[in-house]
């Protein structure tokens, strides 16, 4: 053996040597052959019984404008509805108390259970049901003037979100440490003052992900209110071909406007994660 | 005449089949340092708990400053405390856990200030300088804005007392307080502790830290199996132990 410092003949000296580019032919074929579908597929639209001059015609009509405002306004109120119910019917579920487990798993249970287009024609439709509501002695209307498409709309979407909000905050407060319950009953916190100070704080960072994901979604089911009224982006396309018989044109109008906005909330909710990640990611000074 | 700060009473626990405590009594008096030793599943640690209510205790009694902890007697019964009245009791005590459990959303003075302001309700400024100051007494002065993912083992187990301790506690409990430590930084809060036992605090500390349990320790608890086996001055117990089974720790140990 040789004394430890030399080092052993027949290993060459590699420093300097460049790492060389590889051609990856694969990757050119496939990239070409995928722009060659969808030049395929742009000009069989072309050619197609579109008028693509009324697309850029409609797409900032008025009409159109005032509905993916009305789209935006209930996506955002319905979303914040069913945020408020998942986290309370979160914090039931995770309650010792089973008088509010139950409830909570009813809750979603039932609104789970049942299409959400089904749902909004039940609030729309609850005249049927109860012509008059109201406090008895102290205030009553009629349902049909109470129950416009807007509340039904709200009530539909929030409701039925909330069931969905409720599994996704639950999923977070249980992605928590226990030891951070335990450190905050240490410190003399109830459990109510330990979930809203310390551990829904935390959840939030794991929940923004996948509620990001239900806004999107929810800011396309609001098109499901189009079948009880409420002048959303789709219900007033329809509105626009009824008259005009260009189907195809305002859809398209349509299903731009909904590409747009869910392309500006990708962004915003990356800039959401970072705030919630505070503690998390920050380089140690 | 003192009484003791903590006595616990034929106290019993069990976690479906396993009994972690059996028939436990004990006194811990004012000012007293009192280490904690045994193996794993001892119980050790289940006593701890059970002192500041994360376990709830099958049988028996806790009293804390006088008072009877978790239940109240009436009518020959006992009744359970609402959360709010077990949240009061539990301020007296500081509990420092194995595993630190800061909060990590929140700076390291956050973590002090959370308890004060929010639990007790005290004014934010007079909460923060009592904050700052914990900090300087824990060495860590210069760390007041870091987050605990920004702090090393050690420093963030010193947060964890000074955190406690922030609550003005009468009883300060340390689980296992030095074993998620790199065998580095170990010192730095043995350090803080022996300053806190010397300052008077009254302490019950369940380690493997034999040399600090003979240093600091007034008194020293031996548990095996759910019960305590030998007490008394760490010299004897650590030094001289009576029971066998305190002998057959021991040299497993060391």
């Amino acid at each position: 053996m040789k004394p430890a410092p030399a080092l052993a003949e027949g290993f060459p000296d590699l420093s300097g040597m460049r790492i060389a580019r590889e051609p990856h032919w694969f990757r050119w074929l496939s990239a070409a052959l995928i722009v060659l579908v969808l030049a395929a597929i742009a000009r069989a639209f072309a050619n197609g019984q579109i008028e693509w001059s009324y697309v850029g015609r409609f797409l900032t009509v008025k009409v159109i404008l005032e509905g993916i405002v009305n789209t935006m306004v209930m996506a955002v109120l319905a979303m914040m509805l069913g945020i408020f119910l998942g986290i309370v019917v979160a914090i039931m579920r995770l309650s010792p108390n089973p008088v509010l487990k139950s409830v909570a798993a009813g809750y979603t249970w039932l609104f789970r259970g049942t299409p959400l287009i089904l749902q909004l024609l039940l609030w729309f439709n609850l005249a049927l049901v109860f012509p008059t509501i109201g406090i008895p002695g102290l205030w009553s209307a009629r349902a049909v003037d109470v129950m416009t498409p807007f509340l039904a709309a709200l009530l539909g979407l929030g409701i039925n979100q909330g069931a969905y909000t409720s599994e996704v905050m639950r999923a977070g407060m249980l992605s928590v440490d226990v030891g951070q319950y335990e450190a905050a009953q240490a410190i003399g916190m109830g459990r109510l003052r330990a979930l809203r100070r310390i551990v829904l704080p935390q959840a939030m960072r794991v929940v923004i992900p996948p509620l990001g994901n239900e806004f999107i979604g929810m800011v396309k089911a609001t098109s499901l209110a189009s079948v009880i009224q409420y002048p959303e982006l789709l219900h007033n396309a329809e509105n626009i071909y009824y008259a005009n018989s260009r189907v195809i044109e305002l859809l398209i109008v349509a299903g731009l406007w909904y590409l747009l906005v869910v392309s500006i909330l990708t962004p915003l909710q990356m800039l959401l994660e970072r705030r919630f990640a505070r503690g998390t990611l920050r380089p140690a000074r | 005449m003192t009484k003791p700060l903590v006595a616990i009473r034929s106290v019993s626990k069990s976690f479906g089949e396993f009994q972690a405590l059996k028939n436990v009594s004990l006194d811990v008096w004012p000012g007293e340092v009192m280490c904690l030793i045994g193996a794993s599943g001892s119980g050790k640690t289940t006593l701890l708990r059970c002192i500041n209510q994360l376990t709830t205790i099958d049988a028996g009694g806790i009293w804390l400053d006088g008072e009877l902890l978790g239940v109240r007697e009436q009518g020959g019964r006992l009744h359970r405390l609402s959360e709010q009245q077990i949240g009061r009791q539990r301020l007296k005590t500081g509990m420092v856990f194995q595993r630190f459990n800061l909060f990590p959303h929140k700076t390291a003075l956050e973590n002090i200030t959370e308890g004060p302001t929010q639990v007790q309700g005290r004014k934010a400024d007079e909460v923060r300088a009592e904050a700052l100051e914990l900090l300087r007494r824990v060495g860590l002065a210069a760390k007041a804005d870091s987050y605990p993912a920004q702090l090393s083992g050690g420093q963030q187990q010193r947060v964890a007392i000074a955190r406690a301790l922030a609550m003005k506690p009468m009883l300060m409990l340390f689980d296992e307080p030095t074993s998620a430590l790199d065998p580095e930084l170990v010192g730095e809060v043995l350090a803080v502790m022996k300053e806190l036992a010397k300052s008077g605090m009254t302490m019950m500390v369940v380690t493997h830290e034999l040399g600090f349990a003979r240093e600091v320790a007034d008194r020293v608890v031996y548990m095996d199996q759910g019960a305590i086996v030998e007490q008394g001055r760490a010299s004897d117990v650590l030094g001289a132990p009576r029971e066998e089974r305190t002998k057959a720790f021991l040299s497993a140990v060391i």
